[in-house]
């Protein structure tokens, strides 16, 4: 009976090991090919024209900073600089207030119980599922009556007002988790609402905060049609839109400037996501979204 | 008992309405009134500085002898049906591979997200564009070691392949859902399946997939929505192109309210979009009491 159970365990050891073996192999081959397209922009960006699709090579024959320095030059003497500077004009105010407006909204919705809450949720996830595309003519008319076209109000105002409805249910789930004690202990301890609100369920909330404003700035930075829908004049535009101008302003794409302002839109979400992406994981596991 | 147990703030329920005003502001404003008002418009002529006049049912019949909508309709289709399944199937491999404890899994798992982080950006179209043209790089490769080149962009079939491969790259969102679900199954469940004499296959299928079953069927609606409502990729990419096959509804829905100025038809093209949505999400929902298994109930 003993050696049995030492062959076996023996055996089911020996089966782990290559079963481990496997899984080392299949996940560098993964994240191989998950990285690759990124690894060649990396690189593209510094060869010449006539390289870029030619020669299959990752390392560029030599290392030319040019396409860095000509593509930053855009129409109408504006610059990426100006860019860059509008999607974080844009950005940021909108993470910021979609943070602060998703939290209280959430914890409203986690903590009480009140006259109407079970529709009044109902209501929230129904817009979780309802497609943007239904809102987006009568929103641009009414955005267009209010006089916000054109600028970065459609985009920052109504993240004040909760309309991400993804957060709320993300920030719903994180604080039922938390538990009831911890508030009452507060309150014993004096703390009014607003005190435990703000004392203690945000610095507990802080892994699923971090994630929130990581997902919202990643997607608010990469926005494309709204960013094409409210944005008419070029001196206004985010890096997004400036892209596509240097895809459409020539015939002839000039392929490494393209691709090395492509690389320079791309950094500060990246940079953003690997600094933060500690708390990433964590975040959106505390926040038990189990469905 | 349960009454005993209602904490501080259930009390003073009127509270709460305190925190919720923020939102029920943006509700009306900014979701429900658009969603009502989209409505009327789909029966109105209301194009970008005029009209508003009533027509009825209209566009709605103009719609259905619209080319372009049965196109785009099963070129959305298409899309999606290739998109969900690989995303979501891919997103669960890695998920489980990232599931392990291996060393460094950290590192992998920030790699494997990292294509997530760039989006749905003009960027990654213009790499996707440099990466799958008829002389790009794939088919370069391809050539050199001595297969055909395929026509990744230039071929109705394969455009829309190429499109949902960019969006089965980014499975990082699905795949971050699905690894905080896996890390929730009770380990001794594994175990004592391994006493009975289980193998990893039936564990897979007998535990894991029952275990995070709720979490697919999160992972499969918001997925499904999301790839209905794609836009940057084809319209960066091909266009809508070759031949429409990648013109996706909400790109017929773009052109028709901001290229035509056709508001009060686009309205109408949206109304049947959520209709066709919402009949996908509550399919889904109502096969959901055959697979997803809640450990509440």
């Amino acid at each position: 009976m003993k050696m049995n159970n030492l062959k076996y365990n023996n055996l089911s050891k020996f089966k782990n090991r290559i079963g481990r073996a496997f899984s080392y192999v299949f996940i560098v081959l993964v994240c191989l090919m998950m990285i690759f397209p990124v690894i060649w922009l990396l690189t593209a960006a510094f060869k010449d024209n006539t390289e870029i699709f030619s020669s299959m090579s990752l390392i560029p024959k030599s290392w030319d900073f040019g396409a860095f320095k000509k593509g930053w030059q855009s129409v109408n003497g504006l610059t990426y600089s100006n860019y860059f500077l509008n999607s974080f004009l844009l950005v940021i105010p909108t993470v910021i207030l979609t943070v602060a407006s998703s939290c209280l909204v959430a914890y409203g919705f986690a903590r009480f119980h009140f006259k109407g809450k079970k529709i009044l949720f109902a209501i929230m996830m129904g817009m979780l599922l309802l497609p943007e595309q239904v809102l987006i003519i009568p929103r641009y008319l009414l955005y267009n009556r209010l006089g916000w076209l054109d600028s970065y109000k459609p985009f920052i105002i109504p993240a004040g007002f909760a309309t991400y409805p993804f957060f709320i249910y993300m920030m719903v789930q994180f604080f039922r988790g938390i538990p009831k004690e911890l508030e009452e202990a507060a309150i014993i301890d004096g703390c009014n609402s607003a005190g435990v609100f703000l004392r203690v369920m945000i610095p507990l909330a802080k892994p699923s905060i971090i994630s929130m404003a990581l997902l919202q700035f990643v997607w608010r930075w990469n926005d494309f049609f709204s960013n094409m829908l409210y944005i008419n004049s070029v001196e206004k535009y985010p890096v997004t839109l400036a892209l596509r101008l240097s895809l459409d302003s020539t015939d002839l794409i000039i392929w490494n400037q393209v691709l090395a302002m492509t690389l320079c839109t791309i950094i500060p979400p990246v940079i953003l996501y690997v600094i933060m992406q500690r708390y990433f994981v964590e975040g959106i596991s505390t926040t038990g979204l189990k469905g | 008992m349960k009454h005993k147990r209602k904490s501080y703030n259930y009390q003073r329920s009127h509270v709460a309405y305190v925190y919720l005003i923020p939102w029920m502001i943006g509700l009306v404003v900014f979701q429900l009134y658009p969603f009502l008002y989209s409505l009327v418009l789909s029966f109105t002529d209301k194009s970008m500085l005029t009209g508003g006049r009533f027509i009825g049912l209209q566009n709605y019949v103009a719609i259905f002898k619209d080319p372009n909508f049965k196109k785009s309709l099963v070129a959305t289709l298409a899309y999606v049906a290739i998109t969900v399944p690989l995303k979501l199937g891919f997103a669960l491999f890695i998920a489980v591979l990232c599931n392990q404890k291996l060393k460094g899994i950290g590192f992998y798992r920030t790699i494997v997200y990292l294509p997530s982080v760039l989006g749905g950006s003009a960027g990654v179209a213009i790499l996707w564009r440099a990466l799958f043209s008829g002389r790009g790089l794939v088919n370069s490769f391809l050539t050199k070691i001595g297969l055909k080149s395929v026509p990744w962009l230039g071929s109705p079939n394969m455009a829309s392949f190429t499109i949902a491969l960019l969006a089965v790259w980014q499975f990082g969102s699905s795949m971050v859902l699905f690894l905080a679900a896996l890390k929730q199954i009770p380990r001794s469940y594994y175990e004592a399946a391994k006493m009975d004499g289980a193998g990893a296959v039936t564990c897979f299928f007998k535990i894991t997939l029952p275990g995070i079953s709720p979490i697919i069927q999160f992972n499969l609606i918001m997925q499904t929505i999301n790839a209905f409502q794609e836009f940057a990729a084809p319209y960066l990419i091909t266009g809508g192109g070759p031949l429409k096959s990648t013109y996706l509804y909400s790109m017929l829905l773009y052109d028709n309210a901001f290229s035509f100025m056709k508001m009060g038809y686009a309205s109408a093209l949206s109304w049947i979009f959520f209709l066709i949505i919402a009949v996908v999400t509550l399919i889904i929902f109502g096969t959901s009491k055959f697979w997803v298994f809640n450990e509440n109930e």
